[in-house]
């Protein structure tokens, strides 16, 4: 064997050792899921028998079913859509004419109100759980679904402004002056110039809004305490202890139900997704 | 011109509705909890000015101490990882991939968007050993690894790292992704006249990369900060604070005080130092950052 073979042998085995490394991680991130799916789709005994990292022998979707019904999953997910769909339609409103009026508009105090909104993306929910709890209780708004969409919205706007103004400040100036000279009023100028520009902006901060308050565990867990308000993380919480760790199946199968519609919504939005939470270290 | 983008009702009707939101119930409350924090009892009962006592309290509470600890230790490891395995992934996925990247790309941000409930139930099952082996104990078991077989987070000294790995593996990706994204705005150009001039893999990092992707390098160090000092739901979820108060943070405690001991007052100051270290840590580090580039 010459020299050139042996580093050509050396640089393909690198080369492969390279790939199997990564090939190791993607592997670790979804192995487990892939896991938890088979295991949503094993009969009881299966578990008994045989060890936890085989394959599903068949499709026992009664797991589902279990799931869905008895362990009220059905309730648990009009709750959390209703919820999280709410809220959703003010958070865009608002960081959207928010936005346009701290970007585009001229008034006194632009930058002050600026920095107000700013403020918040540093202040942790946990803070200002305890006399938020304190406020919905003197107002009887505790253990409602408007006390949660109170929360979601309110808790949403400095990230989402700051989101939104990014790509407001990208649309020229001459756009909009133009479109003034034309005849434009502020409402029509915001609706049929500045929307259209960033629709960009409003899909993302939709899809990684829907995210956030879709998963959102404290609020709701703090919040809501009756049975047939809880949403799906309450839900589930709530679901284990009923089932206790027994029935792992129905578990699994709650669990599986709670991550799929996730799943589904990333494989489509996933550029978006992406861009919108890694927003926040790359564009501050 | 002035006319239309100064009109003062349209401002108004445009902020005042999301910013009274926004003051009424996020920025109202935490300013509230200040007034709490001088309180003893919670309001309506047994409702009294009992001034610094709750503050001087802190010091004297050895719960609070613990978790205090569990949490700093909490942020030291998780911080570690995401950080230092984050890089490493995104440099072996800048330098080693060459096809499928936007495919691996997508699966290791995966677990950044799933509920947190969901992701520890299934861990909860992943280190399970009764009433049947989980994941990992089978794993073990199969390959002839018996006696490392244990109830992972039913001890406290494996349940601490139980819970540590689980929020790596959930968070992980995101820094991966933002500094792979860093890497990728690094021009070619550089990172080739330095391996031409020799720099090995070692010295292209500490004296080419690192100092390019900085800025990036401080955002994510923040954000890896202030999101480890809130260390509440996962906790919460997978191992509830426990075995003995082995993996209780700071917001796993004060959520008990608050709403199982109804000590509003004592629990606010918690709360506040939650707060007080978000934006001390945060400071230092875009300080130090500072200090060494000058």
């Amino acid at each position: 064997m010459d020299r050139n073979q042996q580093l050509k042998i050396k640089k393909k085995t690198t080369g492969a050792v390279k790939t199997l490394i990564i090939l190791a991680i993607v592997m670790i991130d979804i192995y487990p899921l892939f896991w938890m799916i088979t295991a949503s789709l094993k009969t009881a005994s299966e578990f008994v028998t045989k060890p936890a990292y085989a394959l599903n022998e068949g499709f026992y979707f009664q797991n589902y079913i279990d799931a869905w019904n008895e362990g009220n999953m059905s309730v648990f997910f009009r709750n959390s859509l209703i919820n999280t769909c709410v809220s959703l339609v003010f958070i865009v409103l608002f960081s959207v004419t928010i936005s346009f009026a701290l970007v585009k508009m001229d008034w006194k105090w632009k930058k002050v109100v600026d920095q107000y909104v700013a403020f918040g993306i540093m202040v942790p929910f946990t803070t200002a759980m305890i006399p938020l709890f304190q406020i919905f209780t003197k107002i009887h708004l505790i253990n409602t679904r408007a006390c949660l969409i109170l929360i979601y919205v309110a808790t949403s706007i400095s990230f989402s402004v700051f989101l939104t103004s990014g790509y407001m400040k990208s649309i020229p100036d001459e756009i909009l002056d133009a479109a003034v000279i034309d005849g434009c009023g502020t409402h029509g100028l915001l609706l049929r110039i500045v929307i259209p520009l960033i629709k960009n902006a409003i899909i993302t901060n939709l899809v990684i809004q829907f995210f956030f308050k879709w998963n959102d565990l404290m609020a709701a867990m703090t919040f809501v305490s009756s049975k047939s308000l809880k949403t799906v993380q309450t839900g589930l919480l709530y679901f284990t202890d009923e089932f206790g760790t027994k029935n792992w199946g129905a578990i699994f199968a709650s669990v599986s139900i709670c991550v799929i519609p996730m799943l589904i919504m990333y494989l489509f939005l996933n550029k978006k997704v992406i861009e919108g939470m890694t927003a926040g270290a790359t564009k501050g | 011109m002035n006319k239309v983008l100064g009109n003062k009702k349209a401002i108004a009707v445009y902020v005042l509705p999301g910013l009274i939101l926004y003051t009424c119930f996020l920025i109202a409350p935490v300013v509230w909890s200040f007034y709490y924090t001088l309180y003893d009892g919670s309001p309506g009962i047994k409702w009294n000015f009992c001034g610094p006592d709750n503050y001087l309290r802190l010091f004297s509470d050895k719960n609070f101490m613990k978790s205090l600890l569990v949490n700093c230790k909490y942020i030291l490891v998780v911080m570690a990882g995401q950080i230092i395995l984050g890089l490493a992934m995104a440099l072996m996925f800048h330098f080693w991939l060459k096809r499928f990247k936007s495919f691996v790309r997508t699966i290791v941000f995966f677990p950044v968007v799933l509920p947190i409930v969901a992701v520890a139930q299934l861990f909860t099952k992943i280190y399970e050993i009764q009433p049947h082996y989980g994941l990992l104990n089978s794993i073990l078991a199969g390959v002839g690894l018996e006696n490392l077989v244990q109830p992972w987070l039913g001890q406290a000294k494996t349940a601490f790292g139980s819970l540590c790995a689980m929020d790596i593996w959930t968070s992980i990706g995101f820094y991966a992704i933002i500094f792979y994204g860093a890497l990728l705005d690094v021009s070619s150009d550089i990172v080739e006249a330095a391996r031409i001039d020799g720099a090995r893999a070692f010295q292209l990092l500490r004296y080419i990369l690192l100092p390019l992707i900085r800025p990036i390098m401080v955002v994510c160090l923040v954000f890896s900060f202030t999101g480890t000092v809130k260390m509440f739901e996962s906790a919460l979820t997978l191992t509830n604070g426990g075995p003995s108060g082995a993996t209780k943070s700071l917001s796993l405690y004060m959520y008990t005080i608050a709403f199982t001991y109804s000590k509003v007052g004592y629990a606010s100051v918690i709360a506040l130092v939650v707060f007080a270290l978000c934006v001390i840590g945060s400071f230092f580090i875009r300080k130090l950052d500072k200090d060494i580039t000058r």
